[in-house]
């Protein structure tokens, strides 16, 4: 097996091919694209390449950190084959369920915090669950279902913001959430008034688990079985019905924590003005990541970063902010693409490579 | 008997020499050669896996031939897409329908060919008196979805005729019909051929095939093994063609049949979902130490007999006991945990995950169960040992554990399969058909270990579609015909015409 560490350095290296490729290909389009328009391409490139503020990347961190769990949450559903499109209407689910909850405050302090954290799990698990149940019972694709599901979410929370919610002035939101329930931030750098969330810590823990779950269970083998084969997951006995169910309300609950670190570390309730299409850009995420914990948070600092220097673009180059999810919608297209070509190429490899070795053993 | 082949250039439609088509690992058609004389029905005849599709594929455009000619009415063509099959008057129906159930029969039939007559008037013109010719009896602008197998089947065959085709493909079209519509078929083929069409038939169903054929070509393991008249053999030879007729002297090893009841079944029951019966009235009792064989065309049945077993389809009737335990409405997971071991029919489809490690694949079916699990964990180290231990006593060729099965060849995940199935202690290997598409040398490695495993006291369960491999394994063997048992025969005095016979329907005689 002399030749073992080559074959590993040569399949990481392929590993990193394709998103290296995506990302010169959504910059290559990107700029062309810049160039018709008569805008400045330069500019364009000085802005994203400057080194951040502090402030900045503070913000990107926080972004990211969010987009991450948002990205593990689509992941989840990825790996058994299910597209679970519902992740934006789960999270918004699970953001309004905590901040009711907390902006209630039955319990004191920290208990509270637990408490509306547990409760956006259960919701947005519930609610995703639905989904799952449909394609199960009824045959309902999950993409469909999932889509109509996002409508339903945000009309539903809409309609009990103005319910339950309280006037702030100009719109009407839940209640907020007493002081000694917040969540304090953590200063990275000094003289920066702004912190990492509090809950953004979630978001690597959240890896663990998923990567601990996914490989090292009986439950993971038989989700990654089911998603890399139905028919023979089937065959060794695995009830993917019941993992159908299951792996979507995970995902839900996962979607349940997006909300939470700007909850809890900013907002402090939830109105017309909470963050929306996190849930979206996990999926583009999750993508780009392949699924994979590492791959995920290197994907979602890249979209975290893009978003970031978006605003200064307007400011510093007179460019659309707009370029900016351009560029991430072809970095999407272009790493789907690159991935199956790596795919196909690897697999021939490694089918030439088996063929020579039988043959070897033969001569 | 290769009359076919020597017959005048002039009047064949179809001529195939040598055709040779090679997927990794696995030769599909090598040296197929034969010759379809025009305005004839010419069948092809051979087990599902001998062939038959890939050379379809060769011939509609699908798939280009590693080797050899295709000529058609004479002159030698290239066929890299069906585009180029079309233009050269062939068309296909493939057994499949593509139909689109919420459009009219004309718009079904011009969607792709809105050049030929338009959409409009002419396009149903032409539709209505190509039906007519025919006597096809088809309403143009009837919706498909209100339409019966039958006539869809026709809207198909009408979709070729109309694009212009005067060599028509035919794969299986009996398979989705019930008799009276294979009749109707039939009358439909044969008012084609009057009219100087060319029709290429293909089916492993022998008493239809005599039926309407003009000749026989018969493929078993690839290639071509002889062309035939009907009038010339027997359903029984004909069988013989296709499965192969050289018997090896059955086991000649002593028998260790035990009177201990392993597996029973009775009056099992599965019906498809439609509510027909796939199985009815399936008894069988199988001993430990037996190895009971299954023998039928394939499509009879063996594929839900395995499935009403494993907990993979529910019987709507009937028990299935294994051991003492009363297994009827256990899931399939539980029914592995007790002892079953499957080499499944598709291995692809049904045996392994192509895209992971094999390592990964030792754990497949065995999720429950050390060593490949401790509790809710994988026990990576218990598996990879276990994977390594397989390569080894299986003799399976491969670089290591970390390789993707897919990587394989077809007779080296066979090999892992069966060695993964033999772990774990199981009372009951199901076989089904464990030597399809594998190489000699693995195949007889396979029969040793399903020999030494009757041995060790296991029960098997053999389903085969090759009489050798029955009759050289099995202690009985039970004749499975549309889904029931008709006979049951000793393989130590059975001759293949009798299982011929019996596997056919073709009687007594």
């Amino acid at each position: 097996m002399a030749q073992r560490p080559t074959n590993l350095a040569r399949r990481a290296g392929l590993g990193l091919i394709a998103p290296a490729l995506a990302l010169v290909i959504a910059a290559a389009l990107s700029s062309l694209l810049l160039v018709s328009t008569g805008d400045d391409v330069g500019g364009f490139w000085t802005t994203l390449t400057t080194k951040p503020e502090n402030r900045n990347i503070v913000n990107i961190l926080n972004y990211g950190l969010v987009l991450y769990l948002s990205g593990i949450a689509a992941a989840i559903g990825f790996r058994m084959n299910l597209f679970n499109i519902g992740v934006e209407g789960q999270y918004r689910i699970g953001a309004f369920v905590a901040a009711v909850v907390a902006g209630e405050a039955w319990l004191p302090g920290k208990a509270n915090i637990v408490l509306a954290v547990l409760a956006a799990m259960v919701a947005a698990g519930l609610w995703a669950g639905i989904a799952g149940l449909l394609r199960v019972t009824r045959g309902v694709s999950e993409v469909i279902s999932t889509i109509m599901l996002n409508a339903i979410a945000g009309l539903l929370v809409g309609y009990f913001v103005q319910k339950v919610g309280v006037s702030t002035g100009v719109s009407r939101s839940t209640k907020a959430i007493p002081e000694e329930s917040w969540v304090g931030g953590i200063k990275l750098f000094d003289g920066v008034p702004t912190q990492l969330f509090g809950l953004a810590l979630l978001a690597p823990v959240v890896g663990v688990v998923y990567y601990v779950v996914l490989n090292k269970t009986r439950f993971g083998f038989n989700l990654r079985a089911s998603g890399a084969s139905e028919t023979a997951a089937v065959a060794s006995g695995v009830d993917v019905k019941r993992m159908i169910i299951v792996s979507m309300v995970f995902s839900g609950v996962i979607a349940g924590l997006i909300g939470m670190p700007t909850l809890f570390g900013s907002a402090h309730n939830y109105g017309s003005s909470f963050q929306t299409g996190i849930g979206f850009a996990g999926i583009a995420v999750a993508l780009l990541g392949r699924n994979h914990p590492i791959g995920i948070a290197f994907a979602a600092l890249v979209f975290s970063f893009l978003q970031d220097r978006a605003g200064l673009l307007n400011i510093l180059a007179g460019i659309s902010p707009e370029i900016v999810a351009v560029t991430q919608g072809i970095i999407v297209l272009a790493v789907v693409i690159a991935y199956e070509i790596v795919r196909r190429y690897r697999a021939n490899l490694e089918r030439a490579h088996v063929a020579q070795q039988v043959e070897e053993v033969r001569a | 008997m290769a009359a076919g082949v020597d017959a005048g250039k002039a009047t064949e439609s179809v001529r195939v020499v040598g055709i040779t088509k090679r997927f990794p690992g696995v030769v599909a058609n090598h040296d197929v050669s034969f010759a379809v004389t025009a305005g004839t029905i010419h069948a092809i005849v051979g087990e599902n896996g001998a062939g038959k599709s890939t050379l379809m594929k060769i011939l509609y455009g699908v798939q280009k031939p590693d080797e050899g000619q295709i000529e058609v009415n004479g002159k030698p063509v290239t066929l890299s897409t069906p585009a180029d099959a079309i233009a050269q008057g062939i068309g296909m129906v493939f057994q499949h329908f593509q139909l689109a159930d919420n459009l009219t029969v004309t718009e079904n039939i011009v969607l792709g060919a809105e050049k030929l007559h338009g959409i409009g008037a002419a396009a149903r013109a032409e539709i209505l008196r190509i039906s007519q010719a025919y006597g096809f009896g088809l309403d143009p602008d009837e919706l498909v979805e209100s339409l019966g197998v039958g006539e869809r089947q026709r809207v198909e065959i009408l979709k070729v005729l109309y694009r212009g085709a005067r060599i028509i493909i035919l794969d299986e079209p009996t398979a989705v019909l019930v008799p009276q519509e294979v009749d109707a078929l039939f009358a439909n083929l044969r008012e084609l051929k009057a009219q100087g069409n060319t029709l290429l038939f293909i089916s492993h169903k022998l008493d239809e095939v005599r039926a309407v054929a003009d000749a026989i070509t018969v493929i078993r393991r690839g290639t071509t093994v002889d062309t035939v008249t009907p009038a010339s053999v027997t359903s029984r030879q004909l069988a013989e063609l296709m499965v192969g007729s050289e018997l090896p002297s059955p086991s000649t090893e002593e028998s260790t049949v035990t009177d201990r009841v392993l597996l029973q079944l009775r009056d099992i029951e599965v019906l498809d979902a439609a509510g027909r019966p796939e199985l009815s009235g399936i008894d069988l009792t199988l001993h430990a130490g037996e190895v009971l064989g299954i023998a039928g065309v394939e499509g009879n049945g063996q594929t839900e007999l395995v499935e009403a077993i494993i907990g993979m389809r529910k019987a709507s009737r009937g028990t299935v006991t294994l051991g003492a335990e009363d297994i009827t409405t256990w899931s399939t997971g539980r029914r592995r945990e007790l002892g079953i071991g499957v080499i499944p029919e598709d291995r692809h489809r049904h045996g392994l995950l192509l895209d992971s490690p094999l390592w990964e694949n030792r754990i497949l079916g065995h999720q429950t169960r050390p060593p490949s699990v401790r509790g809710p964990w994988i026990d990576r180290s218990g598996a990879r040992a276990d994977a390594a231990r397989i390569i080894a006593e299986y003799d399976v060729r491969t670089p290591g554990i970390d390789t993707s099965a897919r990587a394989l060849s077809g007779g080296n995940q066979q090999k892992f399969i069966v060695g993964r199935e033999m772990s774990g202690d199981p009372q009951l290997l199901i076989a089904a058909h464990p030597t399809r598409g594998v190489d000699v040398g693995a195949q007889a490695a396979i029969w040793d270990h399903i020999r030494a495993a009757r041995r060790d006291g296991l029960a098997v369960l053999l389903i085969s579609a090759d009489l050798d491999e029955l009759i050289g394994l099995s202690d009985s063997i039970k004749v499975i015909l549309r889904g029931r048992f008709v006979g049951d025969f000793d393989p130590h005095t059975v001759t293949p015409e009798q299982l011929g016979s019996a596997m056919t329907g073709a009687g007594s005689d």
